[in-house]
């Protein structure tokens, strides 16, 4: 479950107000808006990468508004991957389990379990240069997923992949979600992503968050 | 755009009468013959100007060069640097330089992290202020360092470090200037490195400097190659703040430059230039090192 609550947070003249935005465990959120609307400072908020002013950010029933992202049991996939530019896709995807020093095996175990669920294992051995747009997406995903998330925030997770492509990982992204049992809050413009995704829209305006139906949350 | 212009800069000197230039010795410009004059830009006065302009200092700077290094029959300078305290100073300059592009790299890498991704308040005024050393007369770098270790403060360090007129004291000559440079080269590289992987990393379990330190840092190991590399070259050139602060003491504090100015100064022209050319040496080694590391930053 995802849950803000009164969020406020303002950068210069622009800001979020009074944010209330819910996602009942399980679900698949989709908030819309334009480029500028605030949309990439709630996920960030929501990841601890931003601080908001005030107001609540309630994962899986815990507070988690004062905690770093490191302990906010999140997985994150920004717009273009973000893969870290010097390692193996293995790697990548083995990252969050080596920082929390679990053994090798367990860690090689795990990389090879979601290599095949997203399809990547014939390309476990190369680097973030000789990937596609697609193919960096499905790692990025992959690595997010590594620790075990209970919620997923995606970042315009499809506006970096070619036309060909998006069905592909929007399908793949609604399966893993569905299969892993996964919270997920997902940001984007597009209006035709939304309806393919969602269980639950919601829109950003000036900063102002409304479910999508024109009430506000 | 600027790509382009380069690109353009190079075809209009297609056009110009090189091949001539080529055969009287011009080896470096023999690459500029083989461009492709099909790509479409058409000659002009304007490009025939920079480009005359250009090429008039390129040939002025070799021009320097070669009339130097053609100065002594190579026997003659090898045996210039067989002197003892010519290889000492050798040795000197670069044992400081080495140590001071370390050193230099371990300011300039968090300084330059700094520059590139926080905000706050005077950050200008900090900008600005870690440029003095650049902008700085060396000379007076030199007296501010041995005026600082006349101070009670600077006395408390020089009971732990003696700094004035010791090898440490040139170490630290060079460093002031060298992190100076060094900081502008990482503070690029970062800025070229986009934050998101570390963002990303820190939702997977790290903690900020374990982010930079595990994703960051291995990606800017070239920027880190370049800043070092600019640092020992500045320091290698380094004699202002030397000559003033750690003295000119022979088979003591005499690095490269020292030399040159010593020798110099009693009349060995050929001692000067040999020891000229090897710090040339040393500086077109610095250069392509800079070049190649700077690729991809």
């Amino acid at each position: 479950m995802i849950r803000l609550i009164n969020i406020c947070w303002s950068a210069g003249e622009f800001g979020l107000r009074n944010v209330n935005l819910d996602v009942p465990d399980g679900k698949y959120a989709v908030l819309m808006g334009r480029t500028g609307s605030g949309k990439s400072s709630v996920l960030e908020i929501v990841c601890g990468l931003r601080r908001a002013d005030s107001g609540r950010v309630v994962i899986d029933n815990v507070d988690v508004s004062m905690l770093p992202p490191a302990e906010r049991g999140i997985g994150y996939v920004p717009q273009d991957g973000a893969l870290f530019p010097t390692m193996t896709v293995s790697e990548q995807i083995g990252f969050a389990l080596k920082l929390r020093r679990r053994p090798l095996q367990e860690v090689n175990e795990r990389v090879r379990q979601l290599a095949e669920q997203l399809g990547l294992i014939h390309l476990l051995e190369r680097k973030p240069e000789a990937l596609s747009g697609g193919e960096r997406q499905r790692v990025s995903l992959a690595r997010a997923l590594a620790a075990k998330p209970r919620v997923l925030l995606l970042d315009e997770p499809l506006s970096a992949v070619d036309e060909e492509t998006r069905d592909e990982i929007a399908g793949l992204l609604k399966r893993v979600q569905r299969e892993f049992g996964l919270t997920a809050l997902h940001i984007t413009h597009s209006r035709t992503e939304a309806r393919q995704l969602a269980d639950m829209m919601f829109r950003i305006d000036d900063g102002v968050v409304r479910s999508e139906g024109g009430a506000a949350t | 755009m600027f790509n382009l212009r380069f690109a353009d800069v190079q075809m209009a000197l297609g056009s110009l009468p090189l091949k001539g230039l080529k055969t009287r010795g011009f080896h470096s410009m023999s690459a500029i013959t083989r461009i492709n004059r099909t790509a479409g830009s058409p000659f002009s006065p304007f490009w025939f100007g920079v480009s005359a302009v250009t090429f008039c200092y390129l040939a002025f700077i070799v021009a320097l060069i070669a009339a130097t290094a053609t100065y002594s029959e190579p026997g003659d300078l090898l045996r210039s640097l067989n002197k003892r305290e010519i290889q000492y100073s050798i040795l000197l300059s670069l044992l400081t330089c080495s140590v001071t592009a370390v050193l230099s790299l371990l300011i300039a890498a968090p300084a330059g992290y700094l520059l590139a991704r926080a905000r706050f308040p005077g950050k200008a005024l900090v900008e600005s202020a870690l440029d003095i050393p650049i902008v700085l007369p060396p000379m007076v770098i030199g007296l501010c360092l041995l005026i600082f270790f006349q101070t009670r403060m600077g006395g408390w360090i020089e009971h732990v470090i003696p700094f004035t007129y010791t090898v440490y004291g040139v170490v630290l000559a060079q460093l002031v200037i060298g992190a100076a440079f060094a900081i502008r080269t990482m503070r690029g590289t970062f800025e070229n490195l986009s934050s998101r992987p570390e963002d990303v990393a820190m939702t997977l379990g790290c903690s900020r400097g374990q982010a930079v330190l595990l994703v960051t840092v291995p990606a800017a190991w070239r920027g880190m190659l370049a800043a070092m590399s600019v640092a020992w070259a500045r320091s290698m050139g380094e004699f202002g703040p030397i000559l003033v602060f750690a003295g000119a003491t022979r088979m003591k504090t005499e690095v490269l430059p020292t030399t040159v100015w010593l020798e110099l100064s009693v009349g060995n022209l050929q001692e000067a230039v040999a020891v000229s050319l090897l710090m040339v040496l040393f500086a077109m080694i610095v250069l392509v090192a800079v070049r190649r590391a700077g690729e991809k930053i």
